[in-house]
């Protein structure tokens, strides 16, 4: 706010400012420049948070329909976490599976794309892309095409007895993962990308000269040198996929739900605010305590 | 993880390239290159841009596959072991030092990797070397280009590699420091007797450093010999172009007469010692380098002895050490004379007519293409030798 209270210093001298007075005019330009983004994220996103605070110490016995008594009923808290925890277990359990499946895929698809494509890279990453160009909602439906029980996918893996005769793979754990993996992965493999290009292939061969047998190099010099973009990659994927209801809604049963799935149902369903308020700050500060604990032990505060 | 094991057992002996040939696709970079480097020997590989000298280091270190031929190091042929398991280290043009390690770490890099534990001593040792003392802690790029040059070459020294592999490690410097880290790099090659294979497109880097330079040409060795010897005599008009300058006239040779060998050149009969002729019949060129020609004012002030060249002077380049002229034969060519500034000699100015006379044992005679034509080089600004 006090970006503001710089602006009218020139403007309040009259029609013939003083040099000076210009001068402050234009020092203020950077913070006038400011107004549009600043006031956007203070309505938009500022003041539905205090919002969503406030309800979060709603009295709880209130209603959608009696209205919410403001009684700083802090117990909203311990009484969700306890009546959820299993729910954010599971939440960070699939979360962290996908992002181990989507590292394994997304690493080497990285870098292939970045040092190996040559003429392809383009083409390439626009394949990694293509699938945002359909809505989020309609890829996550696809896949419940795909792992239908008459699909040729579990059709086939009956046949050659990977599943049983009434095996399933669309309303399971799997289920749900996969579609995590899958609708985040873009986020993983983009900022690695951009870090694995930078990375010069003569340092390999140095490595190399240097007694490091391919994957030493890779420990010691790929890595590390990657290690922005895969920090800054696992956590446009953890983030999002942790939160992420989608995918268990439309893949799994409420068996597979994740918090969001409790979230969407407490403000939707069950037209409980304070405690869906109270379950989305958990979430919030459970996943700011993961992200700092991973900065801190990668080491590379700098990305933030 | 245990230390990779490298061969180094005995001392080396001497790398050997034997049939060396690497194709890519139709286009044959280094054709069939046969080489001996003597153990602790400064080699140089001298060419152009393209003449498949760094495809033949790069097949040394290991960082390009042979399509044929071998590269042996004594009797043991490595020409088909991955790089990290050869005792050969390479100074790269680029340096390639990691830039998320510290130059200590740089210079340690190789020991760990072998699993070396103690090398703290061995790390400030090397980086007294190459007078780096107390820049271990700091990253690559706060270093300015002539030490990130060092950190390279204490990084592949600290191994005591049996080749160390050089390939153009001066390129980006300015010419002061270049020169600076010439004397350096012969400096610590004396000191630590490992051999040396540098890769230049410099003459004169070649010249001031090697004891012995193989000149390269479209994938292979023109010639390979001392630096004067190279100098003084060269085997084809390539090197005798590409390592200074010289005049070469077309000639015809009819065999030797004597100790001689009698050529005619555009009318003119002039002979050749016949240990300075690398053929004595058939088209040749007749070749003088520029600092062998002297000029006079006429034809009865030539010495005795001397063989000579009328002419009027085209062009005087005053360049302080010396006066570069170009004289026009008779028959069209210019011929390059570089005239000491020693204080004695008789300046010529533009138009004037002069002669050119040399002493028979300083000219060559070299083979040359059926319908080849007269080869002078115009005056550069820093031939060989007279750079101070």
């Amino acid at each position: 706010m006090s970006a503001l209270a710089h602006v009218p210093t020139g403007q309040s001298t009259g029609a013939k400012p003083p040099p000076a007075a210009r001068r402050g005019r234009y020092r203020a330009l950077p913070y006038l420049l400011l107004l549009p983004g600043g006031g956007w994220l203070l309505l938009f996103f500022a003041l539905p948070l205090l919002q969503l605070a406030a309800a979060s110490l709603y009295d709880p016995g209130g209603s959608l329909a009696t209205g919410y008594a403001m009684t700083w009923a802090f117990g909203n808290y311990p009484d969700a976490l306890a009546a959820y925890w299993p729910h954010f277990l599971r939440s960070f359990g699939y979360a962290g599976l996908a992002l181990v499946l989507a590292l394994l895929m997304g690493y080497p698809l990285a870098y292939a794309i970045a040092q190996k494509a040559g003429r392809w890279k383009n083409l390439l990453l626009v394949c990694v892309v293509a699938p945002m160009f359909t809505s989020f909602l309609v890829r996550t439906l696809a896949w419940k095409t795909i792992l239908s029980d008459n699909g040729w996918v579990v059709g086939l893996l009956r046949d050659v007895h990977l599943l049983g005769p009434d095996g399933r793979l669309l309303a399971t754990p799997f289920a749900v993962v996969l579609g995590l993996t899958y609708n985040f992965l873009p986020f993983l493999v983009l900022p690695l990308y951009a870090s694995l290009e930078r990375l010069d292939p003569r340092l390999l061969e140095a490595a190399s000269d240097l007694y490091a047998s391919p994957v030493r190099a890779f420990r010691r010099v790929t890595l590390p040198l990657s290690m922005p973009g895969l920090v800054a990659g696992t956590l446009l994927f953890f983030i999002p996929a942790s939160g992420d209801y989608i995918n268990a809604e439309l893949l799994g049963t409420p068996n597979e739900y994740m918090i969001g799935n409790v979230i969407d149902s407490a403000f939707l369903v069950r037209l409980d605010y304070p405690q869906g308020a109270a379950l989305s700050f958990l979430l919030m500060a459970a996943i700011l305590a993961v992200v700092f604990g991973y900065l801190r032990r990668a080491g590379t505060e700098d990305v933030l | 993880m245990g230390g990779t094991t490298v061969a180094r057992e005995t001392p080396a002996g001497d790398l050997r390239l034997a049939n060396l040939t690497k194709r890519f696709g139709v286009f044959t970079a280094v054709d069939e290159v046969n080489l001996t480097i003597p153990q602790g020997s400064f080699f140089a590989l001298l060419g152009a841009s393209g003449c498949g000298k760094t495809t033949t280091l790069r097949m040394i270190a290991g960082l390009e596959e042979p399509t044929s031929g071998q590269v042996l190091l004594g009797d043991r042929d490595i020409a088909r072991l991955r790089p990290y398991k050869r005792p050969v280290n390479t100074v790269f043009q680029s340096y390639a030092l990691f830039p998320h390690l510290d130059i200590f770490e740089n210079v340690a890099f190789g020991l760990r990797r072998r699993g070396i534990r103690d090398v703290g001593e061995q790390v400030e040792r090397m980086l007294a070397l190459v007078q780096l003392e107390g820049y271990g802690r700091r990253l690559p790029a706060q270093l300015s280009g002539g030490q990130q040059q060092r950190v390279a070459l204490a990084r592949a020294l600290i191994n005591h590699p049996q080749v160390l592999l050089l390939d153009e490690p001066l390129g980006a410097l300015d010419l002061k420091l270049r020169r600076q880290m010439q004397i350096e790099l012969k400096r610590i090659q004396t000191e630590v007797g490992i051999t040396f294979v540098h890769v230049t497109h410099d003459q004169e880097e070649a010249m001031t450093m090697a004891d012995t330079v193989a000149v390269m040409n479209a994938g292979r060795i023109e010639q390979l010999g001392a630096p004067a010897d190279i100098y003084e005599f060269p085997a084809t008009a390539f090197v005798a172009n590409f390592l200074g300058q010289s005049n070469l006239i077309a000639a015809e040779a009819a065999g030797a007469a004597g100790d001689d060998v009698p050529v005619t050149a555009h009318g003119a009969r002039y002979s050749v010692p016949a240990a300075r002729a690398r053929v004595d019949r058939g088209p040749v060129h007749l070749g003088v380098r520029p600092e062998k020609l002297h000029l006079v004012g006429s034809a009865d002030q030539v010495p005795a002895g001397h063989q000579h060249v009328a002419g009027v002077v085209s062009d005087a380049s005053y360049v302080g050490v010396s006066t570069q002229y170009l004289l026009r034969t008779a028959w069209g060519s210019e011929l390059s004379v570089f005239a000491a500034n020693s204080g004695s000699a008789e300046r010529f100015a533009v138009g004037a007519e002069a002669v050119a006379h040399w002493d028979p044992r300083h000219a060559f005679l070299l083979p040359r293409e059926p319908g080849a034509e007269d080869q002078t080089t115009p005056v550069l600004d820093e031939p060989v030798g007279v750079k101070s």
